[in-house]
């Protein structure tokens, strides 16, 4: 009895081993069919956003997929995706990484949805040297760690509203007044995104001397910014920036509206998510909000058409959605990088891929693609839309502007303007 | 931080703006702080998850705004909903942790917290949501004080629910059972109160009162499943500083909380706001401290 157990042990052990072995050989390309791997939020507190992500992803392969596939020596390949649900807790994408990685022999990763758990991801892919394309996590401190196999097709948060300085200083300018007498209030949630966030809008005030006469930082749970915004009226700041996710974009909204601020230009990051536009209505009006893409852009490619035809056609392959999010946009874009590298490439080999990628030079519907050093996309700018007519329209840069922008915001909202 | 206690000498107006905005929350605090205080002072359970019977209150409400209720009427539908559960989580959990350590209920309280955050995060989703009571702004001080009508609206019914809260507990048979109790359990049950009825009435009454205060909160404020804590953490400040059975020291405490809030925001900056408050509470434990530490010595 004892004899045949340790004999059963025995050859589930070594099978066991076999298996291990055998798994990661056969796993990274099935057949006609390369597979990638993402480990992405399906349920927790991402779970809307990790759906967008994965419908960006969806997208994209069955694009790839229905032209063709992508061609590696004189086959053809289908991709797919193979996805666990990290429940939005970047412990778990870490596992589920290496379990994508050591035992199912993925060998070429999709990133998950949000900075923290993209920060869990890169360690992982780096130890095992399998390259990573994610396009959902934007903190900055993803690049300065000096990772060799992380990219990301986004523009990192340090420039999302970076960027509202710069037009500050454009618009000063054209008013007869010099870049350094704009006068810059902050209102920052105290958490890694927002406070890289704060970081570039600090960098390019200086460059440009501006004062910061107002840097609040907005807890976590803060509902209230109301002593933020008393001060903000007594202080009358020629800017106002505001970045705490959705629940900052949501009372910002609310209370600047309520209260009746009139600083002339206001930027805030999370509109779209807040849907300042729906509840804040003519409240909303004139509000600065950077995003990573928008439809309106001009930028084309040859798997999607242009960004509206990416629009269009995504709308109606999924529904449930009023707009494109964003995050599916640049979703599909990272899939269009792997594509892209394999076709270079013309091989499966992670290093030659890792090589490839890092020299990519694509054009997408999402944007121009060029990866620094550090991995991420110096080559596609954040552009500013603002709040005109209950609708966003870019105003900034002005090389992708579809719109004039309006200065100074309306002042007060329709609560005010009803008196 | 010099700069900003400068501004409020200059220019006095923004002070009424501070208070004005304070003192109006603050109501709403009170509501939340009264609950605590009378399941506290009633049973002796410290509740740990009042912050998310707030928020529960302020989802229900959202959840019927956003079905074409009239959010101030809300008020009533979900009360009443609160006290049933209420009810129905005393007969599961609390009456077995009355008669237990402080500890006991403490523990129970805080899962009880838990569960509730998750459970509102699976049911409305982690979104910030908020509520539109549809009524105006109103400016004086040539735009330099803003006063919403919607604060103004619950400043009063925060009032009202107060006022009919004590002629309730002076007049009303079960008022008295509830104070009878609130003195000696003991007794109470002997000259025949039921005791049981007593509790489970106070604790659905709490979460009554804690749900109208999250509706009014859904239309001043925003809802997240995790901000319970955040109002958890001022209803202990605000009972902690008025002591137990005291509703007008609650009511005056809160009121106070909320302008010392606005104050802190406005002169130390934003992130201060809430560390203010367990500050707060840390200088009145100490002044408490000190305070029996004196009386002590005058009885020696």
């Amino acid at each position: 009895m004892y004899k045949t157990k340790r004999t059963f042990l025995l050859a589930a052990t070594a099978s066991a081993v076999a298996l291990a072995f055998a798994g990661p050989a056969a796993a990274k390309v099935e057949g006609d069919k390369i597979i990638l791997g993402s480990a992405i939020s399906i349920t927790g507190k991402y779970s809307q956003e990790g759906k967008n992500a994965r419908d960006g992803y969806d997208l994209a392969v069955k694009m790839i997929n229905d032209k063709g596939g992508v061609k590696v020596g004189d086959k053809s390949y289908k991709l797919e995706v193979k996805y666990y649900d990290d429940e939005s807790t970047p412990a778990r994408t870490a596992q589920l990484l290496e379990r994508l990685i050591s035992q199912d022999g993925v060998k070429y990763v999709l990133g998950p949805y949000s900075s923290g758990t993209t920060k869990a991801a890169a360690p992982v892919t780096e130890k095992y040297k399998i390259p990573m394309v994610e396009a959902e996590g934007a903190s900055r401190s993803l690049f300065t760690q000096g990772y060799r196999y992380l990219f990301a097709v986004l523009s990192t948060s340090e420039q999302y509203l970076a960027s509202a300085i710069a037009l500050a200083a454009e618009t000063a300018k054209k008013q007869g007044k010099k870049p350094s007498d704009v006068r810059i209030a902050m209102a920052f949630e105290n958490d890694p995104f927002s406070l890289d966030v704060r970081a570039g809008v600090v960098d390019d005030a200086k460059k440009y001397g501006m004062k910061i006469v107002i840097d609040d930082k907005l807890p976590r749970d803060l509902s209230d910014m109301s002593a933020t915004l008393t001060k903000v009226k007594a202080l009358k700041p020629d800017l106002l920036v505001v970045s705490g996710h959705t629940k900052g974009a949501s009372t910002a909204g609310r209370q600047i509206n309520e209260m009746g601020i009139s600083v002339p230009m206001i930027a805030m990051t999370h509109c779209e998510s807040a849907d300042i536009i729906g509840k804040f209505g003519a409240g909303a009006e004139g509000i600065l909000c950077p995003t990573q893409w928008a439809e309106t852009l001009s930028y084309k490619d040859s798997l999607f058409g242009t960004a509206k035809q990416y629009n269009d056609l995504f709308l109606k392959t999924y529904t449930g959605y009023d707009t494109v999010p964003y995050q599916s946009a640049q979703a599909s874009a990272a899939v269009q990088v792997w594509a892209d590298a394999f076709t270079r490439a013309q091989s499966f080999d992670t290093e030659k891929l890792r090589d490839t990628i890092a020299a990519t030079n694509l054009d997408t519907f999402y944007g121009k693609v060029k990866f620094s050093p550090a991995g991420n996309n110096i080559a596609k700018p954040m552009v500013l839309r603002q709040v005109q007519n209950g609708g966003y329209h870019v105003v900034a840069p002005s090389e992708w502007a579809s719109h004039k922008l309006v200065f100074p915001r309306n002042a007060g909202g329709a609560k005010q303007a009803s008196k | 931080m010099w700069d900003n206690l400068q501004i409020l000498g200059l220019a006095p107006v923004f002070n009424v703006q501070l208070l004005v905005n304070g003192v109006l929350i603050g109501a709403v605090f009170a509501l939340a702080a009264y609950g605590l205080a009378l399941v506290w002072g009633v049973m002796n359970v410290k509740n740990l998850a009042q912050g998310d019977f707030v928020m529960m209150g302020g989802y229900l409400g959202w959840w019927l705004a956003e079905r074409g209720l009239n959010p101030i009427l809300a008020l009533l539908p979900v009360a009443a909903v609160m006290f049933a559960f209420g009810w129905v989580l005393y007969w599961l959990i609390i009456r077995r942790v009355i008669q237990r350590d402080l500890f006991t209920s403490l523990l129970a309280t805080f899962g009880l917290a838990i569960v509730m955050q998750q459970g509102l995060n699976l049911a409305f989703g982690p979104e910030v949501r908020t509520a539109d009571s549809g009524f105006d702004t109103r400016v004086f001080f040539d735009g330099m004080v803003t006063v919403t009508d919607i604060r103004i609206v619950s400043f009063v019914l925060c009032g009202l629910l107060a006022v009919a809260l004590v002629l309730y507990m002076k007049r009303s048979r079960m008022g008295q059972a509830i104070r009878a109790t609130a003195q000696d359990a003991r007794a109470a049950r002997i000259l025949g109160v039921d005791t049981e009825r007593v509790y489970a009435f106070t604790f659905s009454l709490n979460s009554a009162i804690c749900g109208a205060a999250g509706v009014l909160i859904s239309m001043i404020w925003v809802l997240q499943p995790f901000y319970g804590i955040a109002y958890s953490v001022r209803a202990f400040v605000i009972v902690t500083a008025a002591g137990l059975g005291n509703l007008p020291g609650v009511i005056i405490a809160a009121l106070g909380l909320g302008a010392i809030e606005q104050y802190s925001g406005f002169v130390l900056g934003a992130q201060f706001q809430q560390a203010t408050v367990v500050g707060l509470l840390v200088v009145i434990l100490v002044w408490k401290q000190f305070l029996m530490m004196r009386r002590r010595e005058n009885l020696q």
